[in-house]
């Protein structure tokens, strides 16, 4: 003990023995020395690249979904004080927390639009780490982990989406679970696995609220820690083409942090507004003897749905949707001309090709939707074809031929290079994706018809 | 010179112990037996975990066998609702009875019945079953299920516990009083 700290009241040693860095940084190595030993923000290295923290690098996607997790924490805490997850009682919990406890509708809220938006902005992060590149060595496997955290934020968000235990909910769920009775000799099993019996009931509202507050969360807190860990090994976030030579590192502290600190209250007031405005929906108590027309899945699964209204569900629910993961999965693996990362688009040729693409996919799923909606359907062809070949293998083959042979034209029409070529069917497969997924959710109306 | 005859030398001391080494060193022996012991303690934490979350087993007190009512009270060419065994009670033209299952077999809506039209609808995707369950409009794959029926003096009971899946709708599917 020295002669200093026995004149100091006991207040200021405690706080001094929890903080051991400066409170009030005076110069660079005061922020430096902050940096390092200040808990949260350790994560940050001390010092960074400038060119890395250019906003429109990488727009703060990563931070951005942090943020709403940790909202999805507090406020989830928050509704399991009130939340009862039984089926007699679930419903009116969420009753009672909307109408009688302060500020419970606004939780809610907020709870209800952080988790659509940590979908859209994990999805963004994809995206975006896709576009600069941000998946070949050293971030290979990185991309992985960040496949298996979109993952477990789209379950997360789909278990939850059963506890309000209303008709919305209750029919998502059994629309969605449904899809898996079409994998062949496992699906039935399967399913009841997933509902805890052959119904949705009591066990799969146990099962989901268990997933929901305790599994789902726990397992991303883990992936979540090595994603971060393999972003520091890899030396931080991709660095933008061009910048690697004239590297001006500047102090985490203010640099990084208050850029942080500005997207942070952004999101946030965004959160609150659409909290204020537009309350969760909670339909009428779940019914299991009536359907509500229509009776869709959850939302980021519309394009799923829609799929299984063009295609045999074995095939549209089932082996479409495996096979894009399998190529999300593998694209860090494929062979490529060049490693070359961290510029948008990869090149001007990368641009053009991508935007021909998006164009091509946009005209061909808008056509395939109409044509098949009122012209064409292939389950009602003449002959007695069984409808898994006629409305299952036979697009599925077609479909696989027009993006081989799509792939074919950029390569050698178009002169792209690996890099270019799979990245224009990327683009190709994300904008059917979500012409899918809109249709969907916007023009699908009672009976699942075409509406404008 | 030497040096290269020690080298040799070397070699052939080498070799000799690579032959007397046993196929098993203790080694690999305790290296495999871990090896061995984690999948088996990996076996056993998903046969639990398969077990904890697998179905819990019917629940035997739940009624078995409805009692759906006297035949007489069924007029031919009826539908009638039973909501609470999620079935609906068919009576054909030609006096036959059918127990058809409310869930639509494409993806587990609860079908209604038009009047009017004479055929059941799933409000999902619209898919139309004709009375007695055979599929009219696609997309559902197969006739909705139907279940057991038994009729003895005029009494009508019906099994819920025998729900019998069906590619498409036969005769023997009927029951006649």
């Amino acid at each position: 003990m020295d002669n200093n700290s026995s004149k100091e009241n006991i207040l200021v040693r405690i706080k001094k023995s929890i903080y051991t860095g400066s409170i009030n940084p005076k110069d660079e190595n005061d922020r430096i020395r902050l940096a390092i030993k200040s808990f949260i923000l350790h994560l940050h290295p001390r010092m960074i690249n400038e060119s890395t923290i250019k906003f429109n690098h990488t727009f703060g996607l990563g931070g951005m979904a942090v943020l709403l997790f940790v909202i999805q924490i507090f406020t989830g805490i928050l509704l399991r004080f009130v939340y009862e997850p039984f089926p007699g009682r679930a419903f009116d919990s969420i009753l009672y927390l909307q109408n009688e406890v302060l500020f419970g509708q606004l939780i809610r809220n907020i709870h209800h639009w952080s988790g659509i938006l940590l979908i859209l902005i994990t999805f963004l992060h994809l995206l975006r780490t896709y576009f600069t590149g941000a998946f070949h060595p050293p971030r290979q496997f990185n991309w992985v982990l960040g496949l298996f955290l979109l993952i477990l934020v789209v379950f997360s968000n789909f278990t939850g989406y059963l506890l309000p235990w209303d008709q919305l909910a209750y029919w998502a769920i059994t629309v969605s679970t449904n899809m898996l009775e079409y994998i062949p000799l496992i699906g039935s099993s399967l399913r009841e696995l997933v509902l805890g019996g052959s119904e949705v009931g009591n066990s799969t509202l146990l099962l989901f609220y268990n997933f929901h507050t305790g599994i789902f969360p726990i397992l991303i807190i883990i992936v979540m820690s090595f994603h971060f860990w393999r972003v520091r090994k890899a030396g931080g976030v991709v660095i933008p083409e061009g910048n690697n030579s004239e590297t001006k590192m500047v102090t985490t502290i203010p640099h990084l942090v208050a850029k942080e600190f500005v997207a942070a209250l952004v999101l946030i007031s965004l959160i609150l507004l659409l909290a204020l405005f537009f309350d969760a929906p909670l339909l009428d108590k779940a019914n299991p003897n009536f359907s509500p027309n229509p009776s869709k899945a959850p939302w980021y699964f519309m394009g799923i749905q829609e799929m299984i209204l063009h295609f045999h569900p074995l095939v549209g629910a089932i082996i479409i949707p495996l096979i894009l993961m399998l190529f999300l999965f593998l694209i860090p693996y494929l062979k490529y001309d060049t490693d070359k990362s961290g510029i948008w688009f990869y090149s001007d040729r990368g641009i053009s090709t991508a935007k021909i693409s998006a164009i091509t996919a946009s005209a061909i799923t808008i056509a395939g939707i109409i044509l098949n909606e009122y012209v064409l359907d292939l389950s009602t062809l003449p002959g007695n074809i069984p409808p898994l070949i006629s409305n299952g293998l036979v697009p599925l083959l077609i479909l696989l031929g027009i993006l081989y042979g799509f792939y074919k034209i950029i390569r050698n029409k178009y002169s792209a290079d690996k890099n270019e070529a799979v990245q224009a069917l990327f683009v190709f497969i994300l904008v059917s994706f979500i012409i899918l997924t809109l249709t969907g959710i916007i023009f699908r109306g009672p009976g699942m018809a075409l509406g404008f | 010179m030497s040096g290269k005859k020690k080298k040799v030398e070397y070699k052939k001391a080498k070799e000799t112990v690579k032959e007397q080494k046993p196929k098993l060193s203790r080694h690999d022996f305790i290296k495999k037996t871990w090896k061995l012991l984690g999948i088996i303690a990996g076996v056993e934490v998903a046969a639990l975990t398969i077990n904890v979350l697998s179905p819990r087993k019917n629940d035997s007190s739940i009624n078995k066998i409805l009692d759906a009512g006297q035949v007489k009270d069924f007029p031919n060419n009826s539908v009638t609702p039973f909501r609470q065994g999620q079935f609906y009670l068919v009576r054909r033209n030609d006096g036959g009875f059918l127990a058809v299952s409310l869930k639509c077999t494409h993806l587990g809506c609860s079908i209604a019945w038009n009047e009017s039209e004479n055929q059941f609808v799933c409000p999902c995707h619209s898919s139309t079953f004709d009375i007695n369950g055979e599929v009219l409009k696609s997309p559902a794959p197969r006739a909705l299920d139907i279940y057991e029926i038994s009729i003895d003096n005029g009494l009508i009971h019906v099994q819920l516990d025998k729900r019998n899946r069906r590619s498409s709708f036969t005769k023997s599917d009927i029951t006649y009083v």
